[in-house]
């Protein structure tokens, strides 16, 4: 188990008296694409949220790249659900990817810094929205700014949660199969609700409702899919 | 106008509170914006209300009033910004407090305080004539502090005013820099209230910032409109009521207003403009 990446033992959460996530027990390996699936509420973003060390488990263990969340974090690279900013802010494309460059230290960005900031815009396609006002993109090329802010600091697990749940089916596939080029090199953890969809990119499903199902194949059948949405669920056939 | 330049020529206490006003743009217009694009203009007013507290007791116990300013200020921020940052569910109702709490205790100094205490109105509304010349020296070392952290600091603010669960996972120290930002909003509090009162302060620490957002779409680009554009409000503001007698904190208050009134109107004609014209666009390529 030493070469897992990302390793959750026993871990469980709760806010307040009201239980997230119990008994979540997770390995992933280096360069593993992993879709991690659930029900609206099922505990999703509070995962990524401890394992990218923001919210820390009553219960449990958890290593990223064999270190506390906290210590790993600048190593990660993280792509939020809605973005926690005002979209009428005041500030560029570019300033939003350097910030992904931020380190403890003061003083102003260099040269350096601005090629990685293009390097990773054109990584995503986006190189064209450098000089636009944040507040003027659409929803999928926010999202490739966004994924390009997680990507300049090259790190070496990407997070992602719900990257599509706010753009169209095709730019969906776009960012996809983006992200099926980038596993090359990093570990890829993404969050979606869409089942069907993702099973089709990554390597491995972990389904999760408080705690986590099933996670050793990408087989969905029937079955899991009714243990994890109880109620009357139809399956979509879904080709690639 | 030329009553007014003849008017600053012969007297000293003119030019002082001109350069008072000139000072004080500078943290209007630098701190200011942060204040608009982060939306703490009521964090803001509890620390500019919460100051009189200082300046009673300073009165009361005979020590310089800015001075009780100044440590009244930063302490309502770090108060403000500890409590925001453990339980931030309640910042409003603990702003509010801070505000009134912070007006009744300088009340009672200032009450108590023996002898002649009619000063309570310049501290309300300022009085930027009474300025004394030695205060212009603490206004530009204030500015020189303000500008000089900014200068060091401008990624992180940035940071955490535009992303505060990025900054941190980029290991920003988000809760110091915020309370830094807090700070430096106290800091720019004190320099205004010179000018213009602890009342007032807030259309002078929103509105120049406010109007430059219209226009201007970086944070850097706005602190330099709004820095210039506070120039010009409390210069003309200064000049149009020393002819008629007017106090010239709320002239200068009234101007800012009247400007950001305007600005707000032209810009939205000219969005619904821009909308249209692109929309016409849209309709040609499709023919």
């Amino acid at each position: 188990m030493s070469q897992s990446v990302i390793e959750l033992v026993g871990v469980s959460f709760s806010f307040g008296d009201a239980p997230v996530l119990s008994d979540i027990n997770l390995a992933i390996a280096p360069r593993e694409f992993v879709g991690l699936v659930g029900p609206n509420a099922g505990g999703k973003s509070t995962l990524l949220k401890l394992i990218l060390g923001l919210l820390v488990p009553q219960v449990g263990r958890i290593r990223v790249l064999g270190l506390a969340p906290r210590e790993a974090r600048r190593r990660l690279g993280y792509v939020p659900q809605y973005p926690t900013f005002a979209r009428d802010f005041p500030i560029s494309v570019e300033q939003v990817v350097l910030m992904g460059r931020l380190g403890p230290g003061l003083g102003w960005y260099n040269a350096a810094d601005r090629a990685a900031a293009r390097r990773s815009l054109e990584e995503v396609e986006g190189l064209d929205l450098v000089p636009r006002r944040i507040g003027t993109l659409s929803g999928g090329q926010l999202q490739r700014v966004l994924l390009a802010r997680a990507l300049v600091s090259d790190p070496e697990i990407l997070i992602l949660d719900e990257p599509t749940a706010n753009i169209d089916q095709r730019m969906e596939g776009d960012i996809f199969d983006l992200l099926a080029r980038l596993k090359a090199r990093r570990t890829i953890l993404v969050v979606s609700h869409d089942i069907a969809f993702i099973s089709g990119y990554v390597d491995r499903v972990a389904c999760l409702n408080r705690t986590l199902i099933a996670h050793d194949t990408a087989a969905i059948d029937a079955d899991l899919i009714h243990r994890l949405y109880p109620g009357d669920v139809r399956a979509v056939a879904h080709v690639h | 106008m030329n009553e007014f330049l003849s008017a600053l020529a012969d007297h000293a206490f003119l030019r002082t509170a001109l350069l008072a006003g000139l000072l004080a743009s500078v943290g209007c217009g630098v701190i200011g914006s942060y204040v608009v694009v982060k939306r703490i203009a009521f964090l803001a007013g509890g620390i500019a209300h919460s100051v009189l507290a200082g300046m009673g007791a300073a009165l009361y116990y005979g020590f310089d009033p800015v001075l009780g300013a100044l440590v009244a200020a930063v302490v309502a921020a770090l108060i403000i910004g500890v409590v925001r940052l453990a339980w931030s569910a309640q910042e409003d109702t603990l702003v509010g407090a801070i505000w009134a709490i912070g007006m009744a205790i300088g009340i009672l100094f200032i009450a108590k305080t023996p002898g002649y205490s009619a000063d309570l109105m310049s501290y309300l509304f300022g009085n930027i004539l009474l300025v004394p010349p030695r205060d212009l020296w603490l206004m530009a070392g204030l500015d020189l502090v303000l500008v000089l952290t900014v200068a060091l600091c401008y990624r992180q603010f940035l940071a955490v005013s535009f992303d505060e669960e990025f900054a941190r996972l980029r290991g920003v120290p988000v809760a110091f820099f915020y309370l830094l930002l807090l700070c430096l909003v106290a800091v720019t509090v004190v320099l205004l209230i010179q000018v213009v009162g602890l009342i007032l302060v807030i259309a002078l620490l929103t509105l120049p910032a406010a109007v430059a957002g219209h226009w201007v779409h970086s944070l850097g680009g706005m602190m330099v409109i709004a820095t210039l554009l506070g120039a010009a409000l409390t210069a003309s503001g200064l000049a149009l009521s020393y002819g008629p007698d007017l106090p010239a904190g709320p002239t200068m208050i009234l101007l800012a207003g009247a400007v950001y009134v305007v600005s707000a109107l032209l810009n939205a004609a000219w969005r619904a403009w821009r909308a249209r014209r692109a929309g016409g666009a849209m309709m040609r390529s499709a023919e």
